[in-house]
């Protein structure tokens, strides 16, 4: 791998995201993943299609981490959470929010932000 | 097919060793184990290695022949690695070649270096565990993770900060008359609250050390163990192992461990028993949440109701059914890829009587040991019995 290579699929759905049109796989039975994916885990469905991700979705969990690693050292303390957009949920950073009023259940739009200590790309979570 | 019987077993002192390479670590459990079993270790035929983070620190791959070499041995040795149930899976492999019968003495051993490269490094070694590309680059770290789950444990079934206190109080305790364990120091439920937090809501005394030891045992067949006179009389009677999706985002629920279910059903059916037949249970409390998890899976409680297992009394050494009687990952310490190899010796041990918390177990007959990697994504479950003959 040479530096300036990406992470193929992934790389491209992160470009989705920060241009406003974020997406997910979704099988035949409408199990939800991100890419790449070739065949649903759950069902074995390799006919994989595009979909659009919500405009929003809710908080399933979230934590303020205080002891990261060396690749995060400058971003803490920061808000990881996990978010229900539906059929597929998705990890990232919580932002613009006081990590005390983060809670369960709270509506979150998604973004592409910088990580603080590396300047690399994240997804992030924003109020909505 | 033949259960295997457990011949001999020995662990290093979990701790703090950062000059000990992970080759002097597992010669000592090793040779250790040989000497416990009593065997001509020209008998010895395979050897299985569970090992996690080598390559990080200690810029070491391609360990299985090393570590044979180190203990003396000329056998096919094969590292096998699933995170913090590398060593559990290396025991499954050890019991599956000594059931088809392609050898009679089987070496099983696990060893890991960690902090050697200190607390920030070996935060970061731990964190390939989880999915790089979903999870780490999130910011999600391995007590992260876990209290990802233990917030979504409180909000579906209740439980607080505090319950997960009495399961850090109680593993202490157990760890007092471990001379094995790294920390050996009673704490009160008021110390665990107050603890710094990690990753909320968990806080320092919910979180296993960073620890290098090794662990080793050596499996025989029950007529090889008769043909050379062994005091060889717990048996492995059966062994599972369950998956799960890498990312925790992927899983249809944040405060289950199917893996660890799927482990037990298999485990139990094989050795034809249920949860009501186990004595104790050694489990993988990487952090305190994840012990609730382990004996809600392994059938000993209901969803929702392990988190008061400890509070109530009944997971200490002095309820029904003790748990974690070495200290667990929590005060025994985790070196990572011996994990499940030290928690099949101290079954061993409390199935013979020769464990310092024996006493607490006097007239046990079946122990079970569960080993979970990652966010529980790997986890084998082994009972182990004794065989009065
Ligand atoms: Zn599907």
């Amino acid at each position: 791998m040479t530096e300036s290579a990406q992470d193929g699929e992934y790389d491209a759905w992160l470009d989705s995201i920060e241009s406003d049109e974020g997406y997910f796989l979704e099988c035949s039975n409408g199990h939800g993943w991100l890419p790449p994916r070739r065949v649903c885990p759950r069902c074995h469905d390799q006919d994989l299609s595009q979909i659009d991700l919500p405009e929003s979705g809710e908080i399933a969990s979230h934590t303020t981490i205080t002891v990261p690693t060396p690749q995060f050292e400058d971003d803490a303390p920061y808000v990881t959470a996990i978010v229900d957009f539906g059929p597929v949920s998705v990890t990232g950073l919580v932002r613009d929010v006081d990590p005390d009023d983060v809670a369960i259940g709270d509506v979150v739009g998604i973004d592409v932000g910088e990580r603080v200590t590396t300047g690399e790309r994240a997804v992030v979570f924003r109020p909505r | 097919m033949s259960d295997p019987r457990i011949a001999g077993a020995g662990v290093t002192h979990f701790g703090k060793h950062p000059e000990r390479t992970g080759r002097d670590l597992f010669a000592e459990a090793g040779l250790k184990a040989l000497a416990s079993a009593g065997i001509d270790p020209d008998d010895a035929e395979a050897l299985y290695y569970g090992n996690f983070m080598g390559e990080l620190a200690e810029h070491q791959g391609h360990q299985g022949p090393l570590m044979a070499e180190a203990i003396g041995l000329d056998v096919p040795a094969t590292r096998v690695e699933a995170a913090c149930a590398s060593a559990g899976t290396a025991v499954r492999e050890a019991v599956k070649t000594i059931r088809n019968g392609e050898a009679e003495v089987v070496v099983v051993g696990g060893a890991e270096r960690m902090t050697n490269i200190g607390t920030a490094a070996a935060t970061d070694a731990l964190a390939i565990a989880a999915d790089d590309l979903y999870e780490v680059r999130a910011g999600m770290t391995f007590p992260g993770a876990y209290a990802l789950m233990a917030r979504s444990y409180f909000d579906q079934y209740g439980g607080s900060h505090e319950d997960l206190a009495h399961i850090a109080v109680k593993n202490h305790e157990h760890a007092l008359v471990n001379e094995h364990a790294q920390i050996q120091k009673e704490i009160t439920v008021e110390d665990a609250i107050e603890a710094p937090t990690i990753a909320d809501p968990l806080g320092l005394y919910d979180s296993c050390p960073i620890t290098d030891g090794a662990a080793a045992a050596v499996l025989t067949t029950e007529s090889y163990a008769e043909e050379h006179d062994l005091d060889a009389s717990v048996a492995i009677t059966g062994t599972g192992q369950g998956g799960d999706n890498l990312a925790l985002q992927d899983r249809p629920h944040l405060a289950q461990t199917p893996a660890a279910d799927k482990a037990a059903e298999e485990a139990y059916g094989d050795a034809g028993v249920g949860p009501d037949d186990v004595d104790f249970a050694e489990v993988h409390d990487c952090f305190t949440i994840a012990e609730v998890f382990a004996i809600e899976s392994l059938g000993f409680y209901e969803r929702g109701e392990g988190i008061a297992a400890a509070r109530n009394g009944e997971t200490t050494r002095d309820g029904n059914l003790p748990v974690n009687l070495s200290g667990g990952l929590k005060a025994k310490g985790h070196p990572v890829g011996a994990t499940g190899v030290a928690q099949l010796a101290t079954v061993a041990w409390l199935l013979d009587g020769s464990h310092p918390r024996a006493d607490a177990v006097p007239d046990s007959t079946v122990g079970v040991a569960h080993n979970a990697g990652g966010t529980v994504a790997s986890t084998t479950v082994h009972v182990m019995e004794v065989k009065n003959d």
